[in-house]
């Protein structure tokens, strides 16, 4: 049996050997339970993110070509799905929790994504077997929303119940990192699988999109595993372990969390004041910017990747620093500063990457041009697909490819309305490693609202409806509002189509009203004893 | 602070509402803009996600404005007292 640990303060000049030697005990054990909570949660984000990153690939897979617009909002929509039954999850698996305990709910929890997942990579696509297609896929997402809730509350609750009270913040903040380490590795194994499937870059792509995006859901099944094997090996939390032999078990969290007029107030305050904003900064900083650096600035699909890929290396160390940092000064003022920051500089952050990308002003190389064209006869036989490519390069490494596709039909009377026109462009090194920062700092506001979150989620509630209870406020906040983030400001840019940053005032409102909520009601303490 | 707390309640017993009929709203002329499946899925998700949440929107206001947030538990005892 796992017992949480007293304190860590080094006391160098009171302690005896005996001491020193349990000392180390307790903390190879708090490193072994982090260690084995934080790898199942990662393996866990990163099943759930790799779907979001492949969501064109997939809308080719599964969804009627006949509309693309159509096929990608679907497969948002699928998106947003698995995030709307995230607090569905928190509530099934919350309550799980606190009846049979943590250890065996977030078990389950981590067998069913890897399940769902590995069979994601399984389903023949639409044109094999039609619309069962997009439906078994939708159901296995829904089904990784639920074991997403499930897993999270959890595995905060685990580490949070083993940890030291002056050192909660910090212990907890690991388990915060994965979030985000899920989301680095799905990039990861995106890009290397994109271009690990034949020597020809264009061929490997080619491969990619037509069976090689199953490999990142495949390798899942081998993670979870790993870490099912490594979870196995874990006790239960102490604390629900005291709950349980004393016979204080909730028998009905559920009505506990929200049939009380005390409970259900924390609950509301944990979700307006804490979750609801923090859920817009995380999505802003991390999904919404590369689908804006990617669609709006139109930056090339690998280089769009690593940027958020080092702006996430360089961030993830600040979620254990300001985790470990509101074990001194309280969770409160980091996380709102961090909301704060994010409300008066998206504008100017955003505005920034939309001028590193354009290539007005820039001193063009013309002996560098270069123009393709090309006629492709279509099945018909009577028509002609044309291609020009444009490709110009800029003094300072720029470069942008513009495609046009028109049909040429063999009837006079007919011309193609609107050609296609698709913007690529590469940029140069100094202003990658300028929007590489400019990211990086909307990490930064990432790392403070939500490194000292699962702390200060844990101590708001009572051990024994403290799954229940804090899993649905993070799921609404972080799932809901957060979730939704990316689908709702592209959303208001194609509503208000003149002005690019208009999607950006969902999360800023969101965080504004959530920083107002959490400065008045919200207080600074740290809950010395969360075992009682 | 206790004064502000409450009074901010009235704040958001109304932005509950509020900011529910503008989703309605929007959701109204959005869809007759655009009368497809689409549409209606998208903009049905959000009626059906938020609806729920501005009620809570409209609770925690009511909550703020009795004064419920004066003093917040500092203990589990106080939390299951009631």
């Amino acid at each position: 049996m796992v017992k949480p640990l007293e304190s860590c303060k080094f006391q160098p000049n009171s302690r005896t050997i005996s001491a020193q030697a349990t000392h180390m005990k307790e903390t190879k054990s708090i490193w072994k339970i982090i260690g084995a909570s934080s790898l199942g949660t990662l393996i866990e984000w990163y099943d759930f993110y790799i779907f979001g990153s492949l969501a064109t690939v997939l809308a080719n897979q599964f969804f009627p070509k006949t509309n693309p617009t159509a096929a990608l909002l679907s497969t948002l929509a699928t998106f947003a799905a698995g995030f709307i039954v995230r607090p569905f999850g928190a509530l099934f698996f919350g309550r799980l929790g606190d009846l049979i305990g943590r250890k065996h709910t977030f078990l389950l929890t981590l067998v069913l994504m890897g399940g769902s997942t590995f069979l994601i990579g399984c389903i023949p696509n639409y044109e094999s077997i039609g619309f069962l297609a997009p439906i078994l896929v939708l159901l296995l997402r829904l089904l990784q929303g639920l074991a997403l809730g499930g897993e999270y509350g959890g595995a905060a609750t685990y580490v949070a119940e083993h940890a030291p009270a002056n050192r909660r913040g910090y212990f907890t903040s690991w388990i915060q990192t994965t979030a985000t380490l899920g989301l680095f590795i799905s990039l990861g194994v995106i890009l290397i699988t994109r271009h690990s499937l034949d020597a020809d870059a264009a061929k490997s792509i080619a491969k990619f999109n037509d069976w090689g995006w199953r490999v990142p859901f495949l390798v899942s099944i081998i993670l979870v595993f790993v870490s099912i094997y490594i979870r196995m090996k874990m006790n239960e939390s102490p604390l629900f372990e005291k709950l349980k032999s004393e016979g204080k078990v909730s028998i009905n969290p559920l009505k506990e969390s929200f049939g009380h007029k005390t409970n259900l107030k924390m609950v509301l305050l944990a979700l307006f004041g804490a979750t609801m904003g923090q859920g817009v900064v995380w999505y802003t900083g991390q999904f919404y910017a590369q689908s804006f650096i990617e669609n709006v600035c139109k930056i090339d699909f690998d280089q769009s990747r690593t940027i958020l890929i080092w702006a996430i290396l360089l961030g993830t160390p600040f979620f254990v620093v300001f985790g470990a940092w509101s074990d001194k000064v309280g969770r409160k003022w980091i996380m709102l500063s961090g909301m704060f920051l994010a409300i008066v500089s998206y504008q100017f952050l955003f505005n920034q990457l939309l001028n590193l990308s354009s290539n007005e002003g820039k001193v063009e190389l013309v002996d560098k041009k270069i123009i393709n064209s090309s006629l492709v006869q279509l099945d018909n036989g009577k028509d002609t697909l044309r291609t020009i490519t444009h490709k110009v390069f800029y003094a300072d490494g720029m470069s942008v490819a513009e495609t046009k596709k028109d049909t040429l039909y063999g009837d006079p009377v007919m011309h193609t309305v609107k050609a296609d026109v698709k913007v690529v462009k590469l940029l140069g090194t100094t202003d990658y490693w300028k929007m590489v920062f400019y990211v990086f700092l909307m990490i930064l506001y990432v790392t403070m609202v939500y490194g000292p979150i699962a702390a200060f989620l844990v101590e708001l509630f009572p051990t024994k409806i403290r799954y229940t209870s804090m899993s649905l406020p993070y799921h609404i906040g972080n799932g809901v509002f957060g979730g939704l983030t990316p689908f709702i400001a592209t959303l208001l840019t194609t509503i208000y189509a003149n002005d690019k940053l208009a999607g950006l005032a969902y999360p800023i409102i969101i965080a504004a009203i959530c920083l107002v909520i959490g400065t008045l009601y919200i207080n600074n303490k740290i809950d010395p004893d969360v075992n009682d | 602070m206790n004064q502000l707390k409450r009074y901010a309640g009235i704040i958001w017993i109304l932005l509950g509402p509020l900011a529910a009929i503008y989703l309605v709203r929007t959701a109204m002329a959005e869809v007759a803009k655009k009368p497809v499946m689409d549409t209606y899925i998208q903009w049905g998700v959000f009626i059906v996600v938020f609806i729920p949440i501005a009620l809570g929107m409209l609770l925690f206001g009511y909550f703020a404005w009795k004064g419920e947030y004066d003093h917040l538990p500092e203990s589990s005892a106080e939390i299951e007292e009631d």
